[in-house]
């Protein structure tokens, strides 16, 4: 039941921080391209997404 | 294509605005309890349930989950409801999510005076309570991911981003966190223990603070900041990368809650690398919130809301300034334990949330009642007031935790502590009179809110239910190609998941570690488990709060070695479930207590803390000295903790209170050769056995070296 030291004897556990670090490096570059390639129209659509609804 | 009527929820939106006015002036006038106990301790009453280590708890639970809690769910119901151009899910669900909040908050503020608490930090609620909020939290995530799917409009703005975050996170946290071992059924200890706990524990902390006080009001920002301007955020592209680096970077940024503790190094240097990157998602947010106004301060000029909402903003970014600063070694050497941290969250707390949940109010109410604001004056009026109260209640916190650190830390040219402890807190009691002063001024102006809203209610016509029309997400729109981020963006069970993964990968590398590779926890061998004695005395210790104002970590600077002893180390802690290394030094540091007084010091520190030194200002804990200490849980304590992994032997819980008889009659002996006469059977002699242990273990170690190289 002890929380501690499960996994001590696995070598090279250090690699699982390296790949996770990389997804989400590789990730967040996708979206910035992504960010940066999109078109200005669509995104204004979406940014009134508050303001359209009719006032009652 | 054909269009649909439809009708929002405003019932479910206004009993939770109700329940976020109400709870916020009971969590503020909590906190002004506890603010004026510290320079006037006989304002505990000498009651157990109103002493200040059972008030703090409650005001940080009633400010966290009870007013900003409701005040996410305000805003969410309204702004989801208009943002997917649907109505909620589920009208039986949203009530089973406000009832059971409120009555988890009502057992909350219940157990908390009656001191039934875990000992951690903005976690205290024990553990039939925190099963009953995972529950409730479902409740909700159900209700809201429904009312996704059955959205009429195809994008997800970004707010949802932000609720989504925040749902998938805080149900991480809670549930990391939150693994106990029940004793009974108002007691629990924490799984991990010592330095494992400590990084649970502020990992947790930390992210409280990001993902219950944080992304939830962004995404409240995002939607009413815009809605009160009647003009879109700044930029939509800067809100979704400020989306996804914040809530990335967010979850690293614990452990400089832990800063030159006995903490393995890797982990605080992880801490500020990432809490200083934190810096460009949050200027990031707030630039994008005060450029959404640009060409539009005249109507900041003319409107409470945006008033409002200009400061929430401006405090945001103070905090989110100051937080990566105060996440440097040398700074945080000076501020941690210290008032600064208290100026600090006081910031985020009354200047962010609190003017946040303000300008929403101020919003909500006229767009709900379908009138205009009673009192705009009003309204003003109490901008100014809850303006002044922060500033009233920071610069002197500020003021007074930079001259305690400094201090603490100055020498004589002898080498000697300049100050006595005490002396370093009876300075700043005018610090502490003045930010109680704030505080008040800015109850005041909550007060003010409360009379205005009340009559604009008082004036309006509800309207339960809105109605609206819009078309149905047209079918062939999603046929054909679109990017893919737009088609995450567009599916909220995708964006769950990835958002979950964000967070995950933090969480696992910053805490796994420690718990995987035994050199960042050296064993002493010399630390032993605590006996039974010891150990329902420590029980007491967590049940009074005494973390609130003591910490146990001597961090390895010249003036903590000097004042308190030889700095702790993270092998002194491996049985403490759970740790109590504290956040906030009112009182002095008690890592190395243990043996520096006699037992007959304790009992009558307890009974008057000033009847052994003068002018301080602890509490006194009377009934320590009547209550007769429950031995009936010691074996179900002791099996607890060898679940746990504590190495006691085999049936020992049979024999414990035998044990603990014997332990309470030795200390009773004691005090009687100092006149002071008492039956064994007390909770003070429980709690003088654990005080005359802590930190002891080590100082064994040193005595064996010593020999041992002779």
């Amino acid at each position: 039941m002890k929380f501690i030291h499960y996994l001590e004897k696995i070598s090279g556990v250090d690699i699982y921080a390296l790949i996770s670090f990389g997804i989400f490096f590789l990730f967040f570059l996708a979206m910035l391209t992504w960010v940066f390639k999109t078109d200005k129209n669509k995104l204004d659509t979406i940014s009134n997404i508050p303001l359209d609804e009719q006032e009652s | 294509m054909q269009v649909e009527k439809f009708y929002y929820d405003n019932k479910i939106v206004k009993a939770f605005g109700y329940a976020t006015v109400i709870f916020g002036i009971v969590g503020m006038l909590a906190g002004l309890w506890a603010a004026i106990q510290i320079y006037a301790p006989a304002a505990s009453l000498h009651f157990a349930p109103t002493t200040f280590g059972r008030i703090r708890p409650l005001h940080t639970n009633a400010i966290i989950f009870a007013f900003v809690g409701n005040c996410i769910f305000t805003g969410v119901y309204y702004s989801l409801q208009r943002l997917c151009k649907a109505r909620m899910f589920s009208d039986r669900l949203s009530w089973i999510h406000f009832w059971g909040w409120q009555l988890i908050i009502a057992s909350a503020a219940i157990t908390l005076l009656l001191g039934f608490t875990t000992g951690k930090e903005y976690a205290e609620l024990e553990w039939p309570i925190d099963i009953a909020i995972t529950l409730v939290w479902v409740v909700f995530g159900i209700n809201m991911f429904g009312t996704i799917i059955k959205r009429r409009e195809k994008h997800l703005y970004v707010a949802i981003w932000f609720y989504i975050a925040t749902w998938v996170t805080v149900a991480m946290l809670h549930i990391v966190n939150s693994f106990e071992i029940p004793v009974t059924f108002f007691k629990s200890y924490s799984w991990y223990a010592g330095v494992q706990d400590a990084l649970v524990q502020w990992w947790y902390g930390h992210n409280a603070v990001a993902f219950f006080l944080t992304t939830p009001i962004l995404g409240l920002m995002y939607y009413f900041l815009p809605k009160a301007a009647n003009r879109p955020v700044y930029s939509y592209r800067l809100s979704i990368i400020h989306f996804w680096s914040l809530i990335f970077i967010y979850i690293w940024a614990g452990p400089h809650h832990l800063l030159y503790t006995a903490l393995p190094d890797w982990a605080q240097s992880l801490g500020t690398v990432f809490s200083l990157m934190l810096i460009f998602p949050s200027w990031g947010g707030m630039l994008n919130g005060l450029f959404t106004l640009r060409g539009a301060w005249d109507k900041v000029r003319e409107d409470p809301v945006l008033k409002f909402m200009v400061v929430a903003i401006t405090c945001y970014g103070m905090a989110t300034l100051e937080g990566p600063l105060l996440s440097l070694k040398n700074v945080n050497a000076i501020a941690h334990f210290s008032d600064w941290i208290i100026a600090h969250v006081h910031v985020g707390g009354l200047g962010w949330n609190g003017f946040m949940a303000f300008a929403m109010l101020y919003y909500l109410v006229p767009k709900m009642w379908n009138t205009p604001l009673y009192s705009k004056k009003l309204a003003t009026n109490h901008f100014w007031l809850g303006t002044i109260g922060i500033i009233l209640y920071a610069v002197p916190l500020y003021w007074a935790g930079f001259t305690q650190s400094i201090m603490w830390k100055t020498f004589t040219p002898e080498g000697q502590l300049k100050f006595q402890f005490l002396e370093t807190v009876t300075n700043i009691i005018p610090m502490y009179v003045t930010r109680s002063i704030g505080g008040g001024i800015y109850l005041i102006g909550a007060l003010l809110m409360v009379y205005n809203l009340v009559k604009t209610i008082a004036k309006g016509q509800f309207v339960a239910n809105e109605a609206a029309e819009a078309a149905p997400i047209a079918r062939e729109a999603l046929a054909h190609k679109e990017s893919w981020h737009r088609k995450i963006e567009r599916k909220p069970v995708t964006m769950l998941v990835l958002s979950l993964i964000v967070v995950g990968i933090g969480g696992i590398l910053e805490m796994v570690p420690t718990f995987l590779v035994k050199s960042n926890v050296p064993t002493i061998a010399s630390v032993k488990p605590y006996t039974p004695l010891e150990l329902q005395g420590r029980d007491i210790y967590v049940r009074e709060g005494c973390y609130t104002c003591h910490s146990q970590m001597v961090r390895p600077f010249r003036d903590e070695v000097a004042r308190y002893g030889e700095y702790s180390k993270a092998g002194e802690f491996v049985y403490d479930h759970p740790f109590q290394w504290g956040s906030k030094r009112t009182g002095p540091d008690l890592a190395r207590v243990g043996g520096k007084y006699p037992d007959s010091w304790h009992y009558n520190h307890m009974d008057d803390p000033t009847s052994m030194s003068p002018g301080s200002v602890m509490p006194s804990y009377p009934w320590l000295l009547d209550n007769a200490l429950d031995t009936t849980t010691t074996a179900a304590k002791i099996r607890a903790m060898q679940k746990l992994g504590v190495p006691y032997p085999e049936g020992f819980d049979k024999i414990a209170n035998t044990e603990l008889s014997a332990q309470a009659a030795s200390i009773t002996a004691s005090l009687k050769k100092d006149k002071i006469e008492t039956p064994p059977d007390k909770e003070i002699i429980a709690l003088i056995a654990y005080l005359q242990r802590i930190g002891k273990d080590i100082k064994l170690e040193q005595n064996n070296t010593q020999t041992a190289s002779k």
